[in-house]
């Protein structure tokens, strides 16, 4: 360990703090019992799939492009998890199969 | 206790696309910490107080003499920003719940968000229960693929290189998911599009902020269309 335990400790504690705070802010200004505006409401109905969409491009936002494999490897990963989806409907074969692919990918194949 | 059980045996099945996701990526986190020097126990700690995916691979770094507090919570916030938007979804049903609702917005990370929302709770349970044993079971998933991957990493050279793939697939049949209903489409679209162009202009580290207002501005641009489509996404 590079670090004395408490100090470890401590930055698990402010890590923990700080992640929470992101997550309760929106309940810190909605608490209970207070009405919630009919913009939020709409907003938070339309967000999740929008938080969706921007959530696959979050996952794929370090894939190079201009280098070599030049996004070959997520490319392939990706359709081979859609298509097999769109086909089977089945979540673990979909995932599954598309992390295996892909971890055969870039450490095989380029 | 009944009901509890049976929430957790109606939940569980829907948590399964979440088991395989956190397993794997999971590990991947406990082989990095693995690698600093920290026991599966640390592994395990920091997945049960801190419990989160991006979060929790780049906090390994933090772990180096001379690390400055003030830069661990910028860090911090700044990777785990995005989830200020997601509770927006959520306060209305969370305040309809008792104590229980602090631990699931301890829980919100992409994932449960994801499933939390896209889930249809089934009619023979209470929604509460449901939505507590769903959160209770990811978080089970990360801890125990935290713990896997420290006791792995220390025994044996595994390349885990591009296990953290499964988070990405993961998304991809969410998405799919979400498709099948027409009316999530255009949000979908917006999502992908503006976080695409976000990502150009500011690069991969600073690109969620912007995209994250960008994409509620045209959202509320959007609001007339888009309300005519909607029924229920989040209810």
């Amino acid at each position: 360990m590079p670090l004395s335990v408490g100090t470890s400790l401590l930055i698990i504690l402010v890590v923990g703090i700080t992640t929470f705070a992101t997550r309760v802010i929106p309940f810190l200004i909605f608490p209970k019992g207070k009405e919630i505006p009919k913009t939020v409401q709409y907003l938070g109905k339309v967000l999740t799939p929008a938080v969706i969409g921007m959530l696959v491009v979050y996952c794929l936002k370090n894939t190079q492009v201009m280098a070599a494999p030049h996004g070959i490897p997520e490319l392939i990963s990706v359709i081979t998890v859609a298509v097999l989806h769109v086909w089977k409907r089945n979540n673990l074969l979909s995932i599954g199969v598309g992390t295996v692919l892909y971890m055969v990918l870039i450490q095989v194949v380029f | 206790m009944k009901e509890y059980k049976k929430a957790f045996k109606r939940a569980f099945p829907y948590t399964i696309p979440v088991l395989t996701g956190y397993l794997f990526i999971g590990i991947a986190f406990g082989v990095m910490y693995a690698e600093k020097g920290y026991s599966f126990l640390w592994a395990i700690l920091m997945s049960l107080l801190v419990y989160a995916g991006s979060g929790q691979y780049l906090a390994v770094n933090f772990f180096v003499p001379g690390i400055s507090f003030l830069q661990v919570i910028f860090l911090t916030f700044m990777v785990n920003v995005r989830h200020v938007f997601y509770g927006i979804s959520l306060v209305e049903r969370f305040n309809r719940f008792g104590k229980s609702r602090w631990y699931m917005i301890f829980g919100l990370t992409d994932e449960t968000y994801s499933l939390l929302c896209t889930t249809k709770v089934p009619e023979d349970v209470d929604e509460e229960k449901f939505l507590l044993a769903i959160t209770i079971l990811d978080h089970s998933y990360w801890t125990l693929g935290g713990a896997i991957g420290a006791i792995a990493g220390t025994l044996l050279p595994i390349n885990s290189e591009g296990i953290d793939f499964a988070m990405t697939a993961l998304f991809v049949v969410v998405f799919i998911e979400q498709w099948m209903e027409k009316k999530n489409r255009i949000p979908e679209i917006i999502g992908v599009a503006v976080a695409f162009i976000s990502l150009q202009i500011f690069g991969a580290d600073s690109f969620v902020l912007p995209a994250m207002l960008c994409i509620m501005l045209v959202l509320f641009a959007g609001r007339k269309r888009l309300e005519q489509r909607e029924d229920e996404v989040c209810h």
